[in-house]
């Protein structure tokens, strides 16, 4: 079979699990392990892609250029990455990260809107760097919808795209007809990014390579939104008992998920009932700590919001329907009891 | 007592529920022609119907009737730069729908009156029209030190114009939070959501206060104003529950952001009623005719 190119995210993603606190010394050190590992790609920015720093998603603690510059300053082989989400990135911040040095922007957008990324595909394959398409929410679209899509992407000049699992609610099925749907149709190669909302980001990630994904995602120890990621020195492990030899250092990666990872995370990432009941009701894993605090605020079950989220079909980007949600449920409920 | 006379310039979707909105509310315009590049154009055919002359030679019929003094232009950001110049040479009106922006950024309840005179006007974006005015239901009762709007609207109702240029949608909608909002700082995002059936739209307004005491009451007294102002030419224009007081981290500290929740439902003019944020856009622009063509009639009378 043949050898995935890993790409890290646990700077971009992981940060949606740590309120976007990452500082330039722990982008530093972990890009400094990552990159001694052999990991070919570090993504680091804002969990919701270049500029995200907001009310809406909330603000980062230390400006993401500033942990840009510290990952491109550190790294010695591996090519920085950073994701950008049309609408919440503009042209502006994608040239500035490239003048920083970012070698790879991955474009993101719900899996139906891929003509919203020709602006940036464009601008990105002008400025000289590679361009991935980011198709979030793929559980939503069958294959066929994302084929389309993904042409689009390809006809703007992207290198790779992605099905993205973003709800973390795809099992191994629907991830292969997914992925062998888009090789199939595109002659660039494709990726795949999981989530572990139903347990089943390694199996997921491993069923997509079987199915012939070219580029895999992965966060050191599973640092991401929501139920987390599939972690990339589990899938560095897995590939060495398949007898696929990525050149990745097992034992670097462990020691830096140990020691380094671990103390960050402010608890556990488990598959608790918040996360389960997101990854059933299809719903983006980074509304997690959001759901949280608004189900705290309104004396609600996180559940039911994850569930509302879920019937009224809320994409990224959408953190303000939770709250609007939580007014309402909380109105349901005091109406009830005056009943 | 007699109308001033309205081109619509620009037969697509955006002029066609313009001039359907015109026609149902008896005001002080009436359209003379509609011009369009497209002799097929629905827009151009629809016009027929209506009784209203089409012309598919683009500005030229307007450029040569002398009593069209109001000029909708529903076209692009591009062309409008170029109709702007003509018909300010021919001493026309110019009421720009695209994000041009030639001229001055006019939100009706906010700044209507502030460029009465002026040649040419821009209508910023659907999101300006649609959050520029909670913004400055905030503003004029306590400082807004940063503003940040998120728009979700049905994918069904974005053109291909806003999709390949998403940038001038955000940077635009941002200048009018602060130009005209009166937000310090802003940010504008928009959701673009494909949920069947569709979505009406839906806008969500953060206005954080970095004052440390403010009458949230007033507050929602004159959000609540504004809302009435903007219901009158867009009726679906609605709050989604009561505004509320939300602390959050930003980089100026913990702050209270009041949370304006609202939504925009369309009056299905042309457009389908969830495409609140085009019939808004309109809506805005109509509002916008009616005032420049009674500011006409009154400098007629004056002149008589």
């Amino acid at each position: 079979m043949k050898i995935p190119r890993l790409t890290d995210t646990t700077l971009r993603d992981g940060s949606h699990a740590i309120s976007y606190s990452f500082t330039a010394e722990q982008v530093r050190e972990i890009v400094r392990g990552l990159d001694k590992a052999g990991v070919p790609v570090i993504e680091v920015s804002h969990g919701a892609g270049l500029n995200g720093s907001t009310i809406q998603q909330g603000f980062s603690k230390t400006p993401e250029v500033e942990l840009i510059k510290a990952a491109v300053e550190t790294a010695e082989h591996a090519k920085i990455a950073s994701l950008f989400v049309p609408g919440i990135g503009t042209s502006e911040e994608l040239k500035e990260a490239v003048e920083i040095g970012i070698k790879v922007i991955r474009v993101a957008v719900h899996c139906t809107e891929a003509d919203v990324t020709e602006q940036y595909i464009r601008l990105a394959k002008e400025l000289g760097i590679e361009a991935v398409g980011f198709l979030m929410m793929s559980h939503t679209q069958p294959a066929e919808v994302l084929v389309e899509q993904a042409k689009l992407m390809e006809s703007y000049g992207a290198d790779c795209v992605y099905v993205v699992d973003s709800a973390g609610a795809l099992v191994p099925q629907g991830v292969r007809e997914r992925v062998s749907a888009l090789k199939k149709a595109l002659s660039i190669e494709v990726g795949f990014h999981a989530h572990n909302n139903l347990g089943l980001a390694v199996g997921n990630t491993i069923a997509a390579l079987e199915a012939g994904a070219d580029q895999l995602d992965g966060t050191v120890r599973a640092l991401g939104a929501g139920a987390g990621n599939a972690p990339t020195e589990v899938i560095v492990a897995a590939l060495n008992k398949m007898n696929i030899d990525t050149g990745i250092s097992l034992s670097i990666l462990m020691d830096l998920a140990e020691e380094v990872v671990a103390p960050i995370i402010p608890a556990p990432i488990v598959i608790d009932r918040d996360n389960l009941s997101s990854g059933y009701a299809g719903v983006y894993n980074s509304f997690l700590l959001h759901v949280r605090h608004a189900a705290k605020q309104f004396h609600l079950n996180p559940t039911e919001i994850m569930e509302e989220l879920g019937r009224r079909q809320a994409i990224a980007g959408q953190e303000d329907w939770i709250l609007d949600i939580a007014l309402e449920l909380a109105k349901e409920k005091k109406y009830q009891v005056i009943k | 007592m007699s109308k001033v006379k309205a081109a619509i310039l620009g037969s697509g979707n955006i002029g066609t529920d313009l001039m359907y909105k015109i026609l149902k509310n008896d005001g002080a315009m009436e359209i003379a022609l509609v011009a369009g590049i497209d002799p097929e154009s629905e827009g151009l055919q629809r016009a027929k119907e209506a009784g209203i002359a089409a012309s598919h030679e683009g500005i030229k019929g307007i450029l040569a009737d002398p009593d069209i003094k109001i000029v909708f232009d529903a076209t692009s950001a591009k062309a409008h730069v170029q109709a702007a110049e003509q018909l300010r040479e021919a001493g026309k009106m110019a009421i720009d729908l695209t994000p041009a922006a030639v001229g001055p950024y006019l939100v009706p309840p906010v700044n209507l009156m502030d460029h009465i005179e002026a040649k040419n006007v821009n209508m910023v974006s659907c999101a300006g029209q649609a959050t520029t005015p909670l913004v400055y239901a905030v503003s004029r009762v306590v400082p807004v030190h940063y503003a940040e709007m998120i728009a979700t609207v049905a994918s069904r109702a974005i053109g291909p114009g806003t999709r390949q240029n998403v940038d001038e949608f955000t940077r635009t909608t941002a200048n009018s939070l602060i130009q005209v909002g009166g937000a310090t700082k802003a940010r504008a995002i928009p959701v673009f959501n494909p949920a069947e059936p569709p979505i009406i739209m839906t806008n969500t307004v953060y206005a954080a206060i970095t004052e440390k005491d403010f009458d949230f009451d007033a507050v929602k007294k004159s959000i609540a104003d504004m809302i009435q102002d903007v219901s009158e030419y867009v009726p679906g224009y609605r709050l989604k529950g009561e505004p509320i007081v939300d602390y959050r981290d930003t980089p100026w500290g913990r702050l209270p952001v009041v949370v304006i929740m609202n939504e925009v439902e369309g009056a299905g003019d042309f457009f389908p009623t969830y495409a609140g944020n085009l019939d808004i856009m309109t809506a805005s622009a109509r509002r916008v005719g009616e005032l420049y063509a009674n500011h006409f009639l009154q400098k007629e009378e004056v002149q008589q």
